[in-house]
């Protein structure tokens, strides 16, 4: 820290003084992986020699040259700009590489503002360290963080009880019973067969070690096709939402791994957040929670319209083929009444949405009450759109889909 | 070894520019880094950006032959990799008479080469452009992975083809779903954007050469204010070149509601952002358009 204000000469040679780079990479990486970038020790390395062959001229390519180096998808490049703001804010990057020890140098000091990104404040102020006397006091770092995400929904954390054995099993043979919601389809690949087209490659490879000639046969494989599943998790859903994210944990965990179909799931509330990645965990209580962290609105309002927007815009290219079905679990009631705006925007939505996969269907948990007249404007917008419209409140209901999706 | 290969990314950036790119600095960045590291170069970002463009202008920049695959829905090794020539197999089999060996028939000589064992044999290295990734199915993917990082082949009935020196790999991927991590960890990533205003003017100036000052000016004007509006497929700079040909063609010198009006579908693709543009929102944006030009 003392040579903190011996700034040494610049030099000209590209080749940074080793050590105390590759200790900052190090760091540096550590804070993008706290903050959720996949950095693995590989990529830091490769930074490293990125940066030797590259040179330290100006710090706009050393910035280029770490971003090729530590990332890797788009969304992460605005934290990763953040985190390398705040962490080589010296614009004497050289003088500034010998003389920095960042994880002491107080923030809220330099007159950065904290970044917006919460994830990214946790990472660069974690829980206060221990400083020298003259710092300012770590607490009001963390305050500083804080207040950058006080405009931030705050994340109420909904309480998941952990899945009883009965509940886990009924679900399985629930998820199981879901099958007809996937479509086979014969896929391009081929696998050996009892009849269908000859395999001239196995047919020659017995016939090498053998010289006798039955030809080999195969046939297509079969492929799932693929699910999208848009789950509503807003207050008037709150009910459902435990049991539905079980739901799409079955089926994105499927009991036969190999004849998994590929499935996305997006939770929707005030905001559209991806689960998929999240549901991927085999154990259906860990993938849950990790999802109930994640989400920021829990049981707030609805917004089904601005989600189904997010969701056409930022994901529908990505995820959905023409073949793709897509379920989605909400109330459809949306704020608003026929004449608002919101209810038009909802119906465009779902229409591009409906153009964009090849079913979408609607699991609606209001259906349960007999009597269920489509009032509330939103459900009015969406129901047009979809091509079936399904009850979903309880496990009954949802054997009831296989037989409905069975004969018609 | 490395002869002919940028000694710079300044270096990097001229002889892109010498072919008629005009990289963005981190492109040539990543690039520069892709060819002196040996790692494949993996483009995303939205169609129209540049992405294939660059493998070409890589190829032609570093004198290599170009190999291009382009990846599509159930893509397999027998069109990617290679396939054996079972007509010849079986001719040699019915040759060789009864004491033949089984490894006189599975021979290099029986095996035809598809793009990704072209790019390990061709001397030279060449560029190998796997075009669209995203388009292939997972498991393509996974088989990748071993040619990426190894730059070899295993042939289960030949053993393992490894490349004499790595060929110069691109990957590009317009996104239309998530590329697995493991691809990605092979390689040096960069999300390639729309360019800037000054970018898509120089850029311009290099690939229509006919078009006036004015026109270019207010071509990049007008599809910037373009790529500011909630749409859904924004146009790229492959739409700015092609739609200042369609004007040039049409004898435009500045542009006036008429035009943009008859030329639309040039730029954008979807029927709603057609509607949404036409008439009100066009005139809006021509007159931003007259204004920034005026500046």
């Amino acid at each position: 820290m003392s040579s903190a204000d011996a700034k040494p000469p610049r030099s000209t040679s590209s080749r940074p003084p080793e050590g105390r780079l590759a200790e900052n990479l190090v760091h540096f990486g550590r804070v993008l992986r706290t903050a959720g970038l996949s950095v693995g020790s590989d990529r830091i390395q490769l930074a490293l020699q990125a940066l030797q062959v590259a040179g330290l001229e100006s710090r706009r390519d050393f910035k280029a040259v770490l971003a090729a180096c530590l990332v890797d998808r788009a969304e992460h490049r605005l934290l990763f700009d953040q985190a390398f703001h705040i962490f080589w804010r010296d614009p004497d990057l050289l003088g500034r590489v010998l003389a920095m020890l960042l994880p002491q140098a107080p923030v809220a000091k330099a007159g950065t503002p904290p970044p917006e990104n919460r994830r990214l404040a946790e990472a660069l102020f974690p829980q206060p360290v221990a400083q020298a006397s003259d710092d300012e006091p770590p607490e009001q770092l963390e305050i500083d963080a804080a207040l950058s995400w006080s405009q931030r929904e705050v994340l109420r954390q909904q309480d998941f009880e952990t899945m009883t054995n009965a509940e886990w099993t009924q679900a399985k043979r629930l998820v199981r019973q879901l099958r007809p919601l996937f479509d086979a389809r014969p896929s391009r690949r081929h696998r050996a067969a009892e009849r269908g087209r000859i395999a001239w490659r196995a047919t020659l490879r017995q016939e090498a070690r053998s010289a006798t000639l039955a030809p080999a046969r195969e046939a297509p494989r079969e492929q799932l096709a693929p699910l999208v599943v848009l789950a509503d998790i807003s207050g008037s859903m709150s009910r459902y939402s435990r049991m539905l994210l079980h739901l799409a944990h079955g089926l994105a965990n499927p009991a036969e791994q190999r004849k998994a179909p590929r499935v996305h799931s997006f939770v929707f509330g005030t905001r559209l957040t991806p689960v998929t990645r999240l549901l991927k965990q085999r154990d259906p209580d860990l993938a849950i929670s990790a999802v109930s962290r994640r989400v920021e609105d829990w049981s707030g309002g609805t917004r089904i319209s601005d989600c189904m927007h997010q969701f056409n815009r930022q994901w529908a290219r990505r995820v959905l083929s023409s073949d793709s079905t897509v379920l989605l679990i909400t109330d459809g009631l949306e704020q608003g009444s026929e004449e608002d705006p919101r209810c038009e925007r909802l119906a465009f939505e779902a229409q591009r949405l409906r153009l964009s996969c090849r079913r979408l269907l609607w699991l609606n948990p209001l259906l349960r009450f007999d009597g269920f007249e489509p009032r509330a404007a939103g459900i009015r917008a969406l129901l047009p759109e979809v091509s079936r419209h399904l009850p979903a409140h309880n496990v009954a209901s949802l054997q009831d889909l296989t037989q409905r999706l069975l004969c018609n | 070894m490395t002869t002919g290969l940028p000694q710079s990314i300044d270096d990097c950036a001229a002889a892109l520019l010498a072919q008629g790119y005009v990289a963005q600095r981190e492109l040539a960045a990543t690039a520069f880094l892709a060819l002196r590291l040996q790692r494949p170069l993996f483009l995303e970002g939205e169609p129209g950006t540049g992405k294939t463009e660059i493998a070409k202008v890589l190829a032609a920049m570093l004198d290599r032959p170009l190999l291009r695959l382009q990846c599509y829905e159930g893509l397999d090794l027998a069109s990617s990799a290679y396939e054996w020539n079972y007509a010849r197999q079986m001719l040699e089999i019915k040759l060789a008479g009864p004491e033949s060996k089984a490894e006189q028939f599975f021979d290099r000589r029986f095996l035809i080469a598809r793009p990704l064992l072209q790019a390990l044999e061709l001397p030279g290295p060449p560029v190998l452009l796997i075009d669209e990734l995203d388009r292939a199915d997972e498991p393509f993917e996974a088989f990748l992975l071993e040619l990426l990082s190894e730059f070899q082949l295993s042939i289960p009935e030949l053993g393992v083809i490894r490349a004499a020196e790595p060929p110069i790999v691109v990957v590009t991927s317009n996104r239309t779903r998530e590329i697995h991590d493991a691809v990605k960890r092979r390689c040096l990533y960069h999300w390639v954007d729309f360019p800037d205003a000054t970018r898509e003017l120089q850029i311009l100036r290099l690939r229509v050469p006919g078009a006036s000052e004015a026109l270019a000016r207010q071509v990049v004007a007008f599809i910037q204010g373009l790529r500011r509006l909630d749409l859904y497929k924004l146009p790229g700079v492959a739409e700015s070149i092609e739609w200042s040909r369609a004007l040039l063609e049409l004898d435009a010198v500045a542009l006036d509601p008429a035009t943009v009006q008859q030329t639309l579908g040039v730029l954008l693709k979807y029927q709603d952002d057609i509607a949404r543009v036409q008439g009100s929102e066009a005139a809006r944006l021509l007159e931003q358009v007259r204004l920034d030009v005026q500046r």
